[in-house]
C-alpha cells in the first residue's frame, strides 16, 4: 500500500539536496572504511543505506552524527559547505540521529525522556507545557503510546523507538538518520516504526534509513543507496529495482565496472523516460 | 506544524487513549494508589509502615518512647545525621557514592572547635571555613571522578581516611574540644524552639502552599487540555497536611516544642526536593542516575552535574556535623566516627533511594533517619547500648534493600519502572 501510494514521486526528487556528501573517505589505522562515497538526501524523500556488515554504513552515519570527523570529502548542508565536528554541531545543523541503543533514560517518563536536555523553563519546570507538546507530537506521529507519564522502562521496543524518535523531532531538524530502527523489533512493532518513518516523510524531512532488512527498505525507502567494501556500489530507485539487483549490489555479484555503468546509465535513461 | 485533532475534544489530551485505565475524582485516586501499590510501585510506604511498627513495638516496651519529651529528642538527634543524608541521597541518585560523609562531618567539627576557643574566629566566620572547606572537598572529588575516572567508591574511602587524619591534626594532641554553651550555634541546635503559634502558622503556610501550587498546577494543566486533579482533592490534600503538621506542632509544643535545628533539616528537605523534581539541574540529576551516555547525548553537561552533586554532599556533611558538634558541645576525636557514616548512608537507603541511581527523593533522607534514630533513640530508653543498636539497625538496612530489590523485581513485571 505505501508503494501504491508514493510511486508518482519515484523520480529522483526536485530541487537541491539537503544534504550531500561527495568524495567522502575515512580510515582508521590501516582500514580504509570509507572511500569516495557520495549521498545526496532530499527533503521528503526515504533514503535507504543499505550494505552487508563493514560496508561503512555506520561510518557515514556517524560523520554525519558528528562522531568521527571526515578524513577527506565535503559535506554541502542547504547550498552551504559544513564541518561537522561534534554531535552537537550536527544537532544545531538540524540533523537528528537516532542510534541503535536509542539512549532512552529508563527511569524517566516519556515527556522527560522527550524533553531531556532541552527542557522548557529552568528553576520551575513548565510540566503542562511540556505535556501537551509531547502529546500533540506523537499524535501527528500517529504513534500508540498510552500515557506520556508512563517511565520508558514499562513501553514496548516499537513504542520506545517510537520515543526516540520523537525526541529526535523536538529540535525541528531537516534531516533525521535512523540506525537500524526495525532491528530489535517484532513484526507488529516494525509496521508501527515504519509507519512512523511514513509520517517523518509526509512532514518533509529527508529521512536516512540504514537497515540490514531489505522487506523494510522496499517497503518504505524511495532511494537505496549501496556501499559495499566503503565505496558506493549502485544506487537504486526502489520502486524499479528488484530485491534480486540489490542483493547483488550488496554481495558484490555485480561488481565491475561494466555493469555498474550500466545500471547507472539505464537508471538516468529510465529517470528522463519518466520526466 | 500542522495540528492535527484526533480523539473527541472533551477528553483530556492524555486521556484519550482507550487502553487506559481512567481513574478520576477521589475515588479514582484512591484506586490508582492501591494498584500502584499491588504492583510494586511502593514508594515511601513500607518506611512509612516499618515507622509505625517501629514505634508501636517501642511504647508497648517503654510508655516513655512516644512522649512529647522523647519525641522532642528524637527531632533533635535526627538534624545532623539526616542533613548528613541529604547528600548521600543526592550522590546516591547518580549510582554514585559517599563514604567519607562522617570523616567530613568530623572536619567540620574539629574545624568548629578550634576555630572558635583557639583562634577566636567569630561564630560566621568559623562556619563559613567549614562550609567552604567541604565545598572544597566535593570540588576534589568531583575533579578525581570526572578528571581521571576513578571509581566514587574508592575516591571516598580515601576521602574517609585522608579527611579522619585531618581532623586529627587539627584538633591537636588533646583531641578534645568543648564549644562554649553561650555561642549561638550550641543555642541554636540545643536551645532554640519555635514558638508555638510559629509552628502553628508554618503547618497553616504549608497546608496553603500544597493547595495553592496544587491548584495553580491544575489551572495550568487545563489550560494545556489535560486532565487535572479536582479542586476537592486538592482541598482534602491540603487540609490533610495542615491537620498533621499542626497536630504534630501541638504535641512537641506540650514539651518544648520545635528545635530550631530539626526545623532547618526539614527545610532543606524541601528546597531539595523542589530542586530535584521542579528545576532542570534536578532532572538531568535523575538522568543521569539513570543512564549516563543517554544524557550525554542528550546535550546534559554530565561533567557538571557530577561537580555540583559532590559539592552538595560534601557542604552537607559539613553542615551536618557542625549541627552534631553544637548539639554535643565539643568536638572530639570521635566526632562524625562510630557509625556516623553508615547511619546517613543507611537513611538515605531505608528511606527508599535506590543504592543503582535515578530513583529516591530527598524526603528519604527524612524518612530513614527517623527510623535509624528511632530505633537508636528506643534501644536507649530500655537501656539497650551499641551492640543491640548495631545489630538491630544492620537488620533493618537489610530489610529495607530487600524491599527495594523486591519491589524492583515486581514494578519490572507489572510494566512500571
Amino acid at each position: 500500500m505505501t508503494m501504491e501510494s508514493t510511486l508518482p514521486a519515484q523520480t529522483k526528487p526536485h530541487g537541491d539536496p539537503v544534504l550531500s556528501m561527495r568524495g567522502i573517505s575515512k580510515s582508521f589505522g590501516a582500514v580504509q572504511a570509507l572511500s569516495g562515497v557520495e549521498l545526496d538526501i532530499y527533503a521528503g524523500e526515504v533514503v535507504a543505506i543499505v550494505g552487508d556488515n563493514g560496508a561503512g554504513k555506520s561510518t557515514l552515519v556517524k560523520i554525519l552524527a558528528g562522531v568521527h570527523p571526515p578524513d577527506a570529502g565535503t559535506i554541502t548542508y542547504q547550498d552551504e559547505v559544513v564541518t561537522i565536528p561534534s554531535p552537537a554541531a550536527s544537532r544545531t545543523l538540524g540533523i537528528a540521529t537516532v542510534f541503535q541503543d536509542l539512549a532512552l533514560c529508563d527511569n524517566l517518563d516519556v515527556v522527560s525522556n522527550l524533553f531531556l536536555g532541552r527542557e522548557i523553563g529552568n528553576f520551575a519546570l513548565d510540566e503542562s507545557e511540556m505535556e501537551e507538546r509531547s502529546w500533540n507530537l506523537l499524535r501527528q506521529l500517529s504513534a500508540k503510546i498510552p500515557s506520556v507519564r508512563l517511565a520508558v522502562a514499562s513501553l514496548s521496543g516499537g513504542q520506545r523507538q517510537t520515543v526516540a524518535i520523537a525526541r529526535s523531532l523536538i529540535g525541528e531538524p531537516a534531516v533525521v538518520i535512523l540506525d537500524e530502527p526495525t532491528a530489535a523489533l517484532g513484526v507488529a512493532q516494525t509496521a508501527e516504526v515504519l509507519n512512523l518513518i511514513e509520517r517523518l516523510r509526509e512532514r518533509g524531512l529527508g529521512v536516512v534509513l540504514i537497515s540490514h532488512n531489505m522487506a523494510d527498505v522496499q517497503a518504505v525507502a524511495d532511494r537505496v543507496v549501496v556501499l559495499r567494501l566503503g565505496r558506493n556500489n549502485g544506487e537504486f530507485l526502489v520502486s524499479d529495482v528488484s530485491y534480486e539487483e540489490i542483493i547483488a549490489a550488496i554481495t558484490g555479484a555485480t561488481d565491475n565496472v561494466v555493469t555498474r555503468r550500466a545500471a547507472a546509465v539505464g537508471l538516468e535513461r529510465e529517470e528522463e523516460g519518466t520526466k | 506544524m500542522t495540528t492535527q485533532v484526533t480523539g473527541d475534544s472533551t477528553v483530556a489530551a492524555d486521556l484519550q487513549d482507550e487502553r487506559l485505565i481512567r481513574s478520576s475524582g477521589l475515588g479514582g485516586s484512591m484506586r490508582a494508589f492501591v494498584s500502584r501499590v499491588r504492583n510494586g510501585d511502593l514508594g515511601s510506604l513500607p518506611v512509612v509502615v516499618g515507622l509505625v511498627v517501629i514505634w508501636v513495638i517501642f511504647q508497648a516496651l517503654n510508655s516513655d518512647f512516644l512522649s512529647s519529651n522523647n519525641l522532642v529528642n528524637l527531632t533533635l538527634q535526627c538534624a545532623a545525621t539526616g542533613t548528613i543524608a541529604i547528600g548521600v541521597v543526592l550522590v546516591l541518585l547518580l549510582a554514585q557514592i559517599d563514604l567519607s560523609v562522617g570523616s567530613v562531618s568530623g572536619l567540620a567539627a574539629a574545624i568548629l572547635g578550634v576555630g572558635l576557643t583557639r583562634y577566636g574566629w567569630p561564630l560566621s566566620v568559623t562556619i563559613a571555613v567549614a562550609l567552604g572547606a567541604g565545598i572544597a572537598i566535593g570540588l576534589l572529588y568531583a575533579f578525581l571522578f570526572v578528571r581521571f575516572g576513578v571509581p566514587s567508591f574508592v575516591i571516598t574511602l580515601a576521602g574517609l581516611l585522608a579527611f579522619l587524619g585531618l581532623q586529627l591534626w587539627i584538633l591537636g594532641p588533646n583531641g578534645s574540644i568543648n564549644i562554649p554553651f553561650e555561642s549561638w550555634a550550641v543555642q541554636f541546635a540545643q536551645q532554640m524552639f519555635l514558638p508555638p503559634i510559629a509552628a502553628y502558622l508554618l503547618a497553616v503556610v504549608a497546608g496553603v502552599g500544597l493547595g495553592l501550587s496544587g491548584y495553580l498546577n491544575a489551572r495550568q494543566r487545563r489550560k494545556h487540555g489535560l486532565s487535572s486533579t479536582s479542586l476537592v482533592e486538592t482541598l482534602i490534600k491540603s487540609i490533610l497536611l495542615i491537620v498533621i503538621l499542626a497536630g504534630a506542632a501541638w504535641y512537641l509544643n506540650t514539651d518544648r516544642g520545635v528545635g530550631a535545628s530539626f526545623l532547618l533539616f526539614v527545610a532543606i528537605v524541601v528546597v531539595m526536593n523542589y530542586a530535584l523534581t521542579r528545576t532542570k539541574w534536578g532532572r538531568s540529576v535523575y538522568a543521569v542516575g539513570g543512564n549516563v551516555e543517554a544524557a550525554r547525548r542528550a546535550g546534559i553537561r554530565v561533567n557538571q552535574i557530577y561537580i555540583s552533586v559532590f559539592a552538595l554532599s560534601s557542604l552537607f556533611a559539613v553542615l551536618g556535623g557542625l549541627l552534631a558538634a553544637a548539639r554535643l558541645t565539643s568536638a572530639s576525636l570521635s566526632s562524625g566516627g562510630g557509625d556516623t557514616n553508615l547511619n546517613a548512608i543507611a537513611a538515605a537507603v531505608i528511606g527508599g533511594t535506590s543504592l543503582f541511581g535515578g530513583r529516591g527523593s530527598a524526603y528519604s533522607a527524612l524518612l530513614g533517619i527517623l527510623v535509624i534514630q528511632s530505633i537508636s533513640n528506643g534501644l536507649t530508653l530500655l537501656s539497650l547500648g551499641s551492640p543491640e543498636r548495631y545489630m538491630i539497625t544492620g537488620a533493618v538496612l537489610l530489610l529495607a534493600v530487600i524491599i527495594d530489590s523486591l519491589s524492583r523485581r515486581s514494578r519490572a513485571t507489572h510494566g512500571r519502572a
